[in-house]
């Protein structure tokens, strides 16, 4: 197996969840394509873990993987409060801060 | 020189499959106009992202991967969509205005990692039949001792998550 499939696939996750950070305005589906770019990030660690022959990639995919699950659950504490007062969560609404 | 030997061909096999359907799923994330299939398909890439940790021989990370992602998070998404939305069906509206603007980003970006990944590991092999499964032994040897620091801030992290969700979600 060559690095690079593994890596060209963490690349092709990786932009699709831009694009959907990027086009979505439903404030789950932002935090769901944000999943997709932490995943794809993992990706890579756990080829170069292999490429290298070393584990501490591992470490780095565990430590990920606990980072993203305290990211969404205060991420949809937020989204749930943002609901609660506004009744939405189309998030080009949220434009209070605007200068 | 390609010599027969050196290819692992159910390897191969099994990871085109996987990242045919990873990436199928994501796009089905990212394009779907259902929230609930959207999380539905997360969990697809969520799932072959696990057998591809396998595939690298990192079942550790895979098991932990099928555990908090596939178990714990979709749970809390659907809620969040259940939550948030009343209605489950179709919606329209899950889109920005310019949400067009997005693809030209997108490719532009990939372009420029593809250039850069083929420039810089071309060819460069994975040894496939080779070498162990990382044992998880391994692992917790590595996480407490030299990685103790950043794992007591995670567990830090973890708990303020955890205190900082109550406090934003609950009613009064």
């Amino acid at each position: 197996m060559l690095v690079n499939q593994f890596l060209m696939l963490g690349a092709v996750l990786f932009c699709i969840g831009v694009y959907g950070v990027l086009a979505r305005k439903n404030a789950v589906m932002v935090l769901m394509s944000i999943e997709l770019i932490l995943n794809s990030v993992n990706i890579n660690l756990l080829a170069f873990d292999r490429l290298n022959g070393s584990i501490d990639g591992n470490v780095f995919a565990l430590f990920i993987i606990a980072v993203a699950a305290a990211e969404v659950g205060v991420g949809l504490a937020m989204v749930l409060l943002i609901y609660r007062n506004r009744k939405s969560i189309a998030l080009d609404e949220l434009s209070e801060m605007k200068g | 020189m390609l010599l027969a030997s050196d290819v692992v061909v159910a390897q191969n096999v099994g990871f085109g499959i996987i990242a045919a359907v990873m990436v199928i799923f994501a796009l089905r994330v990212v394009s779907s106009s259902n929230v609930v299939h959207a999380a539905l398909s997360l969990v697809m890439v969520m799932a072959g992202a696990a057998a591809l940790y396998v595939l690298l021989a990192a079942e550790f990370v895979a098991v932990t991967q099928v555990l908090v992602y596939i178990g714990a998070v979709m749970v809390l998404f659907l809620f969040g969509v259940m939550l948030t939305r009343a209605k489950l069906g179709k919606e329209g509206d899950l889109n920005n205005k310019n949400w067009g603007v997005g693809i030209p980003v997108a490719i532009l970006l990939l372009g420029v990692m593809v250039y850069a990944l083929g420039d810089g590991w071309g060819r460069t092999k994975i040894d496939a039949t080779g070498g162990s499964v990382v044992s998880t032994t391994a692992i917790s040897d590595l996480i407490f001792s030299p990685y103790i620091l950043p794992f007591w801030g995670l567990s830090f992290v973890l708990l303020a998550a955890v205190i900082g969700a109550i406090v934003l979600a609950r009613k009064d």
